[in-house]
Formats: C-alpha cells, sequence, structure tokens
C-alpha cells in the first residue's frame, strides 16, 4: 500500500533537504490548543485543536451506572466512548459507531484508567465522551488530551494527567505527531500515552513495518512529544481557573487539585490523604 | 476483570506460585503450550486451519470470493477479517452481535496481516472500479482457554500459506468467470502476532483463561519474519514502563520465530 506512494513521494522531491508535508521538524508537535470547560453541562469539558484536529470531550459523573449489570461492587467503571461526526472525515461516515470507533474506545479507556482512582467511586461510572469534529490523524491521541483535562476539570482526582501523541516513520525518517497525510501513507504509526509523573506507557499501539530498534526509538520520541503536550495541557487548566500565564505552582500539587471546584473539592481532599 | 470475589481469590494464588517462577500447570513463565495445528480441513473454502494452543481451540477458515473495491481504492482487493465468539466455546459466551473483545481480536489479528502487506492486495484486482477479489479470514473460536489472538494469529498465517485460490476470468465483456484452476495465494510475508501479560511483576506469555482473567494487562506484538515489527497493540488498566515494552518486544522477537515454523509446518 505505502509502497507505491513511497516511491511517488520521493520522486516529488528532487532536490533539497528532505522536509516534511508542513514544513516541521521530525520533532515538532503540530500547533496544539486546548481549553477547558467549554460545556456547561458536563461535569468537566475540554477542546483540544492539534492540528486540524478539532476535538471536544465532555465527562460526566461520577455517577450512578446505568445498566447497572455493569457496574462493579467494589470499583467504579471508566467509559470512554470515541465517536466521529460523520462530516468529520472525507467522505462522510456514516453515524453509527464502527469497529474501529468501538476499539479506541476500548484502548482510550485503557490509557486513562491508571490515573485515576476507581476503587473510590463502587457502582459508579465515570462517563468520557469524545466527540470528533474534525480528524487530521491521531484524533485518538487528541481525544486522550482532550480527555484528561476534561476529568481534571470535572475534579476528579487523578494520579496524573494523561498526554498522548504519536510518533512514526515517514519517508524512511522517524518524526513526532504525524499528521493525516503523513498517518496514512507513512510506513508507520505508533500511538503513544504517558504519565509523566510516574513513567508508565498507558496507550501503546503500532501498524506499520519497522525494526525493533526503529520501533523503541518511535515510542521514545512519541514519549518526548507526551512531555511537551503535558505542559500544553496544564497551561489549560491553569487559564480556566484564572491562574496567571507563567506563575510557578508553590507547591508539588498537580494542577487538578488546586483547581477544583468547592463543591467538588471533599473527594480530591479525601484522596489526597490515603 | 479480576473485580469478582473468586477471582481475586484465584489471583493470589496464581501470583503465588509465579512467584516461584513456575505456573499453575507446570509452565515456565515464557513457554507456550503446546501447538497443534492442521491446515486444509475443509472442503468447501479455500484455505482452512485448525489450531489448538492447550485447550484452546479455533478454526480459521479463508474464502476467496468476488465483490466491490473501496471508492478509493478501485483495482485494490479487499482483505475482512472477522473473528466469533461462538456460544460453544464457553459458558460465558452468548449468541449475539460481535463483543468489544471479539471485535479487538478480530482487528488486532487483522492489523498484523495488512501491516506486514501479506498480500499484494493491488494484484487482485479484475474491473477496475467495478469487480476485485475479496479474501474473508473469519476466525472461529470453538473453545476458549485464553490467548486467542496468537492461536488466531498462527492460524490465520497456517490458513492463507495453504488456501488453493481460484483463478478468475474477465470476459472481454466485462463478466467474471471462477475457472477450475487454482493458485496459492502469494504472500509476501509471515507475520505472528505474541502477546506477552503481565501479572503482578511477572510477564508471561500463552496466559490460560484463569491467568487471563486475572491479568493486569497485555502487549500483542505481531512480528514478521525478517524480525520486523508490523503491530503493537496493548491492552489492560495499567501502565508499562518502556524497559517493560523493550522486554516484551525482545520476547515477541524470540517467540514468534519459533510458532511461525509451526504454522507454516503443513505447508
Amino acid at each position: 500500500m505505502s509502497k507505491t506512494t513511497k516511491k511517488k513521494t520521493t520522486k516529488r522531491k528532487t532536490s533539497k533537504k528532505w522536509a516534511r508535508v508542513d514544513g516541521r521538524k521530525p520533532d515538532e508537535l503540530r500547533p496544539l490548543h486546548i481549553e477547558s470547560g467549554v460545556i456547561p453541562n458536563a461535569d468537566g469539558s475540554a477542546y483540544i485543536e492539534m492540528g486540524r484536529n478539532k476535538i471536544i470531550v465532555g465527562v460526566y459523573g461520577p455517577r450512578e451506572m446505568h445498566p447497572k449489570r455493569l457496574s462493579k461492587p467494589n470499583s467504579g467503571v471508566l467509559r470512554c466512548r470515541y465517536h466521529m461526526a460523520p462530516f468529520s472525515v472525507d467522505p462522510r461516515r456514516s453515524p453509527a459507531p464502527s469497529r474501529r470507533d468501538q476499539e479506541i474506545s476500548m484502548v482510550i479507556t485503557d490509557a486513562i484508567e491508571p490515573a485515576l482512582f476507581l476503587e473510590r467511586y463502587p457502582r459508579s461510572v465515570i462517563d468520557v465522551y469524545a466527540e470528533i469534529i474534525e480528524a487530521d490523524g491521531g484524533t485518538r491521541c487528541a481525544s486522550i488530551n482532550a480527555a484528561a483535562v476534561a476529568l481534571a476539570d470535572a475534579g476528579i482526582p487523578m494520579k496524573d494527567l494523561v498526554s498522548s501523541c504519536a510518533a512514526g516513520k515517514y519517508e524512511g525518517k522517524l518524526v513526532l505527531d504525524l499528521g493525516d497525510h503523513e498517518d496514512k501513507k507513512g510506513e508507520s504509526d505508533v500511538p503513544v500515552a504517558y504519565l509523566p509523573k510516574i513513567d508508565q506507557v498507558t496507550l501503546l499501539q503500532m501498524e506499520g513495518i519497522m525494526t525493533q530498534e526503529e520501533t523503541e526509538k518511535c515510542i521514545e520520541l512519541a514519549i518526548e512529544g507526551c512531555k511537551q503536550v503535558y505542559e500544553a495541557q496544564k497551561e489549560a487548566l491553569k487559564k480556566k481557573y484564572g491562574m496567571v500565564e507563567g506563575a510557578e505552582e508553590k507547591e508539588e500539587e498537580p494542577d487538578e487539585e488546586e483547581t477544583v471546584e468547592e463543591g467538588k473539592k471533599e473527594t480530591v481532599e479525601e484522596a489526597e490523604e490515603e | 476483570m479480576s473485580n469478582t470475589i473468586v477471582s481475586r481469590l484465584k489471583r493470589k494464588k496464581i501470583l503465588d506460585v509465579l512467584a516461584t517462577g513456575k505456573r499453575m500447570d507446570g509452565r515456565e513463565l515464557l513457554q507456550y503450550r503446546d501447538w497443534d495445528i492442521k491446515t486444509n480441513l475443509l472442503f468447501k473454502s479455500e484455505g482452512s486451519a485448525e489450531v489448538r494452543l492447550g485447550k484452546t481451540r479455533v478454526v480459521v477458515g479463508v474464502k476467496v470470493d468476488v465483490g466491490h473495491p473501496f471508492e478509493d481504492t478501485p483495482d485494490a482487493g479487499v482483505m475482512m477479517v472477522n473473528a466469533e465468539y461462538t456460544p460453544v466455546a464457553h459458558p460465558t459466551w452468548e449468541p449475539g452481535p460481535p463483543s468489544e473483545d471479539a471485535i479487538e481480536l478480530a482487528r488486532v489479528v487483522d492489523r498484523g496481516l495488512r501491516a506486514a502487506e501479506i498480500i499484494d492486495m493491488e494484484k487482485l484486482g479484475l474491473v477496475s472500479g467495478e469487480k476485485v477479489q475479496m479474501i474473508f479470514v473469519d476466525l472461529y473460536v470453538l473453545n476458549y482457554d485464553g490467548n486467542l489472538i496468537d492461536a488466531c494469529s498462527a492460524g490465520a498465517l497456517a490458513a492463507l500459506t495453504t488456501a488453493e485460490a481460484p483463478i478468475f476470468k474477465v470476459s472481454d465483456d466485462g463478466k467474471i468467470e471462477k475457472t477450475d484452476k487454482t493458485e496459492k495465494l502469494k504472500l509476501r510475508a509471515n507475520p505472528i502476532a505474541v502477546t506477552v501479560c503481565k501479572i503482578g511483576d511477572s510477564l508471561i506469555v500463552d496466559p490460560t483463561f484463569d491467568e487471563e482473567e486475572v491479568k493486569d494487562g497485555r502487549i500483542t506484538i505481531t512480528v514478521d519474519e525478517n524480525g520486523n515489527l508490523n503491530a503493537i497493540q496493548k491492552r489492560g488498566p495499567i501502565g508499562f514502563t518502556v524497559d517493560e515494552i523493550k522486554k516484551c518486544i525482545n520476547i515477541a522477537s524470540e517467540k514468534a520465530a519459533e510458532i511461525r515454523a509451526i504454522a507454516l509446518a503443513g505447508e
């Protein structure tokens, strides 16, 4: 599949230095913009633009689980739903969840769950809904980034924010944060989610053809990307809660805890005591 | 999964045994159960394989047919992988639409085959934009005792390798005729998936149902015959360190070679 296109693209570039389609450096992220608290009805929410990806995420809960049979007696359940709008891709897609959507929903749930204290919410559910308004490659990573901010915005205690970014191989070079074109035409794609404070990878997928060494390098490159995303996520939370940009945090506290609304403060403090 | 009281007790027992460097059934941590792969056992499908891995048993059927291409690839054939969790395979499995796990199983096996570019899809075109060859790979689980991804991946490779695809003839007016002649599918790679499970601090391969039920997470890595990686899938509500991931990749590279030899033995 990628073989024919590879030939085409290398032919096109007859001269000069190798450059990415959008002129980025190999280890450069696309423009990233995150905003939190964008859906008044949700307990927490966030909007992300990562390149031309436009994704809105709403968090509801912890709340009673419906249907009840899905609840767990000794733990809460995190339920993430990744869903693409019919107009988010070309050609239009059916609004019914595809097999791909279902799989991504599962891996996103797995990526975020390690950051939460679900054991604190028996019989409950935390619903995370990610709606892809426009897709431009790397939607699962962008969804995770927005979801982490939305969860923090909802005042849900977290071990850390979850930051996500893909790396991959395009025209023989390892590159960070693949755009739609690089994602589709490149040799491989490695989406990663990472919890910077506990140094753990919670999302890892890969598709393509790469040597073991390249794959390992890709994972490390993606983690570097995650660390940059992490800063943008913190910034978005600070902004919403009126903290001056660039102001240093006084204590070693995750942002979400500083920015919790009054009514939700209780749960956070409880979590801290543990 | 490890939420019911029984599986919590089970988990404790399994962890205790793992701490001694052994498994409940006496295996080493990185030891597979015995493989038994038979190919070409069905008359009506172009390729087939039955895989027994311990008590896990799956049948893989490969059917080759004619169908419509996708709009954006008018000349490329279509490969579809589907997994069926049949209710015969486990007491908790019910008839109905595919569960999330069945979807994941199909997609992970599919990703391994597709990413390795196992079949040159461009060669399967018949009438541009109208007709192409379709290759259906159906993974049919008959008894579930863990590690379906590895069993199905090996089965899919064995079935595709031994498949005898019909040769189609396109007449001048665009009609497609199935000739009596057949030929082997031309495979360009031999990808094999290896799943490494994490239970507590231990990494194991080829989990049984009990082990799978109490596991923390898993990483499936698909490796081709040149040692290149084709697909990775991490599952489970835990994180892995980069070192653990590298360990998993090493384990997978080593094990994939062993399994590949078994899967291709029926050729």
